[in-house]
Formats: structure tokens, sequence, C-alpha cells
């Protein structure tokens, strides 16, 4: 009897550990929002906002949608790791438990394409007809985040792709009075700090390679044939292209050890030991602000920026953006933050914070200083095209593709097999 | 009733476990196996079922040569610098030094430690930095003199760097397993052969060793299969990078950005395959071992 017992007992334990383990996960779920708040109704959004500058402009444009809309409480779903690796994880699971968050944070462009594939969002034409959104936004961005004639989401931001950081000492080192315009006088620069024993051209882990090849396909095909490079036909095996990677592989032979990350990179040029890099703009941040969130360095002196070679008047841009997923629970309130999130104040609350501009063409100029009085100024006049890394022109799929074929290429320095595999990612994906 | 009285207690003892493997080991392998079998190449679509298509397909990959080649590197790396680490430490230990069990701690306390937690901190130890950006070991080596190296980011021997993290990890491991093994040989033997005029190198070549095959066998199964599996490390030291892509890397990729459901389960399934070949002769080894005893 008492084996018996003893049996029945350490069975019932285990049964009950196992649903302590569904309990865990239940638990989980109660910190997403109740349906109400002591009468308010919370709006889950869902970021991976968490770091410095970016959670304090999104705590800003939250105060002004708590100001705007008194029934409606922010719930903040933040997932914290940079370019959301495991916020996209982490939402890939509620989306197929169909317990989506009321809006997300996702690159504005073609990364959003499995998501409307898999029918996740709602249209929110209606929205940007109402609020008059396409005289507001540059026409070729309302075009570029544009699937089928519909457009899926707000962009709150905008960063620049295509930034040359430069280290102007080193460069009156060697000679070089000014950024170079064309990717002839960049490899030739390249070359003459090299023969000083600088390293020419900084660069991080894998991903920054590709981030360089968008910039060089840029600057050696025009905006015009760049963008084409993405539509459904187009022809990566063309001798254009051919010239682009030939120009990459050079550039390439000027990089130094390839470092952890981007920042690493940065600070290369940032400490005199590199004379270029080829970032985003974030990178500006990282120079510019002081010691625990930045490198504290003085803009113009320690550190200089210019369009990347070959691109002046093209905007390569990325943009963050929120989205409707369908069954939202709350989708009134996901509306009134998306009115927030597209409203000039909305976005000159947020990004001075960030470190980006305003998507808006409308911006109050007084608020952008310093680099970003340069972006402001370039991207109401420039030309525009979508980045590849940042998930503007390409969908994830096609992005692992290029990656991929990036990856190979710094091992093996064959151009040929480079081409054939953009080639066939773009084959596989366009669309 | 008497009769369950025997029987019953136990069976329900593993029910739960019994029922928890077979629906999340082996009902989720089944199912992986069913997936690696369909056309089911993005994330919407239902997938048809092609046979053994994907697994000749995913030969002609450029990236699957360089992932295997990768994961053999560092499986041969691995597999031999623990084995011979840990029998040299077993080695030395047996030799009686002072402080025995201080020692015998330290070197089994890298065990105790997450895969991610070693390669956060091998990254650092191994950065790629030379000159007076070096870090890590690679300032040590200046201060010394010795030459710099690029560790995992050299394109050739790359794999092999990353698997001295594995091995400083697994090494007192195997120490401890041929230590037990050691201790398990009988002096009467040892004596026996010193008596007969052997070296003591000798005993050790020609009468230890050869006891201890069953345990050098345990020690490389443990490891191989830990090896060819081998993901977390890997991530944490390098991240998704192509210069350090091995199986599981690529199934990741495959499966979270490239969204193509078929390939990650082709390759799950070769990483399961490769690792049956490892644990599939010991268990028939031990089977019969069990019967003849």
């Amino acid at each position: 009897m008492r084996r018996w017992l003893a049996a029945v007992s350490i069975t019932m334990a285990s049964v009950l550990g196992l649903a302590a383990c569904g309990g865990g996960g239940a638990g989980q779920a109660t910190q997403a929002p109740a349906a109400s708040g002591g009468g308010k109704k919370q709006v889950e959004v869902f970021s991976w906002w968490t770091g410095p500058g970016e959670a304090d402009g999104l705590q800003a444009m939250r105060k002004i949608f708590e100001e705007k809309n008194p029934d409606y409480t922010f719930f903040d779903a933040a997932v914290a790791g940079g370019s959301g690796d495991k916020a996209k994880a982490l939402l890939q699971s509620k989306l197929q438990a169909n317990t989506p968050p009321d809006t997300f944070q996702g690159h504005a462009g073609a990364e959003l394409q499995g998501y409307i594939k898999a029918g996740n969002l709602e249209d929110l034409t209606p929205l940007y007809d109402e609020l008059k959104l396409k005289d507001v936004f540059p026409a070729q961005l309302v075009e570029q985040i544009s699937v089928d004639g519909k457009i899926y989401s707000v962009p709150v931001n905008i960063h620049r792709s295509n930034v040359l950081w430069f280290n102007p000492g080193v460069l009156k080192e060697a000679g070089i009075t000014a950024a170079p315009k064309t990717i002839e006088e960049f490899i030739a620069d390249l070359g003459k700090v090299k023969a000083k024993g600088k390293i020419p051209l900084s660069i991080g882990s894998e991903w920054t390679a590709t981030h360089l090849l968008e910039s060089v396909l840029l600057g050696t095909l025009g905006a015009d044939a760049y963008n084409a490079l993405f539509k459904p036909g187009a022809d990566w095996n063309s001798p254009q292209v051919t010239t682009a990677l030939n120009n990459f592989a050079k550039i390439m032979e000027y990089a130094g050890d390839p470092q952890d990350d981007w920042q690493p990179a940065a600070k290369q040029v940032a400490d005199g030991q590199a004379a270029f890099n080829i970032m985003g703009d974030w990178a500006y941040g990282y120079f510019h602000n002081p010691p625990q969130g930045g490198l504290g360095k003085k803009s113009k002196t320690d550190f200089d920026w210019a369009p990347s070679p070959g691109t002046e008047g093209t905007y390569l841009w990325l943009s963050d953006s929120f989205t409707l997923p369908k069954g939202a629970k709350n989708r009134d309130g996901a509306l009134a933050w998306l009115k927030v999130a597209a409203s000039k104040e909305g976005q000159d609350a947020f990004n001075p914070k960030k470190g980006s501009i305003p998507a808006r063409k409308d911006a109050d100029q007084s608020l952008y200083t310093d680099y970003l009085a340069d972006a402001l100024k370039d991207w109401s006049t420039n030309k525009l095209a979508g980045s590849i890394q940042h998930g503007v022109s390409v969908n994830q799929p096609w992005l692992a593709a290029i990656n991929e074929a990036v990856g190979l290429y710094i091992g093996s320095k064959d151009v040929k097999a480079l081409q054939q595999g953009l080639a066939d990612a773009a084959t596989a994906n366009a669309q | 009733m008497r009769r369950a009285r025997t029987w019953l207690p136990g069976l329900l003892l593993v029910t739960p476990s019994i029922i928890l493997i077979g629906v999340f080991v082996y009902g989720m392998l089944g199912w992986n196996f069913r997936v690696a079998m369909t056309d089911q190449h993005d994330a919407v679509s239902e997938g048809r079922f092609v046979g053994l298509q994907n697994f000749v397909d995913i030969w002609d990959l450029p990236r699957w040569h360089l992932s295997v080649n990768h994961a053999i590197v560092f499986t041969v790396v691995f597999v031999l610098g623990a084995l011979v680490l840990g029998w040299l430490l077993a080695f030395l230990m047996e030799k009686g030094i002072r402080g025995e069990g201080t020692f015998r701690a330290i070197y089994l306390f890298p065990m105790a430690i997450s895969f991610v937690a070693t390669g956060i901190v091998w990254r650092w130890l191994m950065n790629s930095g030379t000159g007076e950006r070096a870090v890590g070991l690679n300032r040590l080596f200046e201060w010394f003199g010795l030459p710099q190296w690029q560790w995992f980011r050299d394109q050739d021997w790359g794999m092999a760097a990353m698997a001295l993290p594995a091995i400083w990890q697994m090494s007192g491991y195997v120490m401890a397993l041929f230590l037990a093994g050691f201790r398990g040989v009988p002096e009467e033997l040892r004596e026996a052969a010193r008596v007969d005029g052997c070296t003591e190198w000798g005993v050790y070549r020609h009468v230890v060793l050869p006891l201890l095959r069953p345990v050098t066998l345990s020690a490389l199964i443990i490891l191989g299969h830990i090896s060819l599996k081998v993901f977390d490390l890997i991530v944490a030291v390098s991240g998704k990078q192509i210069i350090t892509d091995v199986p599981a890397v690529f199934m990741w990729v495959a499966v979270f950005d490239s969204n193509d459901p078929a390939k990650g389960a082709t390759i799950a399934s070769y990483i399961v395959l490769s690792v049956a070949i490892f644990v599939i002769p010991y268990l028939i080894w031990s089977v019969r071992k069990e019967k003849r005893s």
C-alpha cells in the first residue's frame, strides 16, 4: 500500500509540475493588457526601443498620446535587443497564436511583406487619406512603402544609410583635402591612407559589409538603376552590376580587420586609427553623445561626414514604422496611436531624442541641429532609394540570401560567384 | 489485482516522462522529418510531399559545404583536444599531487558554465585586434613577444580557434572520466607489469590504456554529439556570420530569416542523423554488454 501511495504522489507531483510550467506561460500572458485598466482601455505598443535615446523618444510620444487620448493608457511592450531580432521572434509567436499586440514596430518597406502575405496586417490607406499623409510624406517614400497600391505602415522616423564618416586629421595627414565625391576618388584616397600606414576603411561584422555594398551599388549605378534592381525581372547579371561589384571588391581590399560590430569599427575612425567608415547615421549619436551612450567627440574636428562616394543627391533611407495587426484587441486605441505617430507633433517629439529625422516634410527645423540639420535638408530635396540591409528594398528571405552571398564572398573573394549569388537571390525572391 | 500491484506503480511512475518524451522528442522528430520531405519553402504554403528531394538539393549550396566542413574541423579539433588534455590532466592528477581535490574542482568548474557565458568571455579573449588595439589573448601574446592571431576570424583556421573555448570547458569533464577509469585499474596489474620489467610509461601504454577503452569510447561519444550540434557557443562568439557557419546556425537562419521551414527541417534532419552515427553504435554496444553480464 505504501508503495502505491508513493507512486501516486510522485505522479501527481510531476503532473502538477507540468501544470506549473504551463502556468508560467500563462503568467507571462497576464502581463499583457487586460481589457480594462480602471475604466481606461489599454493600447499595447510593441517595439524594440529600449536603448538610450530611443526609449526617451518613445516616452515623449507616449506623453502626447496620453494627453490627447484621456480614455486610453499606453502599455509599453518593448523587447530589448538592437535591430529587433528578439522582438521579431516573440512577435512571430504572438501572431501565430492570434494574440497580436495592438500595434507593432517594423522597418518600413519590403521587410513587412512576410506579414502582409500571411494576412497579419490591415491596409492603412484609409488612414493616409483621412490624415492627408500622402501630401506630407515625400511622394517617393509613399511609393516605396506601397505594396500593390496599398500602404500597411506609418513611418515615424528616417535614418540614412549612405553616410561616409571620416577622421579629418587622418585625411589631412594623407594629403586628402576633401571627402571623395566619386567611387574612383574614394579608391584613390584609400590608397593614399594605406601608404601612411593607417587603416583606410574600418569594417565590422559581416552585415556591415552588406551595408557597405548597398552604398557602393548606389554610388556606381545611380538612384534610378539602383531602385530598378528590386523590381520583378530586374537584371542583376548586367555589366553595370559587375562594375559595381568590382568596385566593391577593390574597396574591400582596403578594409581593416573586421571588428565585432559597427561600434568598434566606427570607434577606429573616432580614435584616428582609421580614415573612413561607411555606416548609417545612427553612428552620429555614437560619435557625438557624451560618454556612457557615446564617445563624446566633437563634430567637424574629431569626425566629419559626407554622402558616401557617388551618392550625393540621393538619400538611401530606412525607417521605423508602426502597423495595425488584424485582430488587434483595441483597434480604435491602435488607430489613435498611429495618428500620434504620424503627426508633426509626435514625430518632432520623438526624433530629436532618437537622433533621426521625421518622415514628414513639414518638421520644425529648429529642433534639428548639426548632422541632423544636414540630413533634414537632404531629405526634402534628394532622390530616395531604399536600403537593402535595413529592410526597405528586399524582404527577409531575400536579405538572408544577400547576406549569405556577401559572407561567402568575404571568404572566397570570388566576384563572379557573388554576382551569381545576388542574381539567384533576386530571381528567387523578387515579387 | 495482486499482480497489478507489482508493475502498476512502476508504470505510473514513468508514464509522465514516457508521454513527454514521446510527444516532445519523438513526435517533434517525426514532424521535423515530415516537413523536411515537403516543398514548404515559405511560411504560408501548404507543402506537397517531395520525398528526399531537399536532402539531395542541399548539396548544391556552397554554404552547406562550408558549414559541413566547419563542423568537421571543429569536431576533430575539439574532440581530440579535449581527449588529450583531459587524459593529460588525469595522468598528472593520478601521480598524486598535493591538493588534488582543489585541482579537480578547478578543472571541473568550467563545466558548470553554460556555453553562452563561455562564448561571451572567449569572444573578448579571442578578439582579433592586433598591435595597439590588441586585447585578451593577443595582448598577452604581445607581452611575451609571440605572434598575434586572427583567431576565429581567420579564413582557414577560424573553426580550429573556435574549438578552444569548447576544449577549455569540456576537458575537465574528460579528466574526471579518465581519473575514475585510472582508479578502476587494480594496483596488482600494474605491479605485475613492473615486476616483469615494464617502465612507468609502458605500464600506462600497455596495461592502463587498453583497460580504459570503454571510458575513452564514452568520452568520444559525449564530446562527438555535443560537437556536431554545436550552436550556442558559435552564436555567442561570432553571431550568425558565414565565416563561422555550422549546420545548426544555418538551420536557424533558414527558418527564422529565410522563412524556409523545409530547408531548416532538412538541415535539422542531417544533424540528427550525424549524431545518430555516434550514438547508435554506442547503444548497441552497451545493450550487448548488459546482456553479457
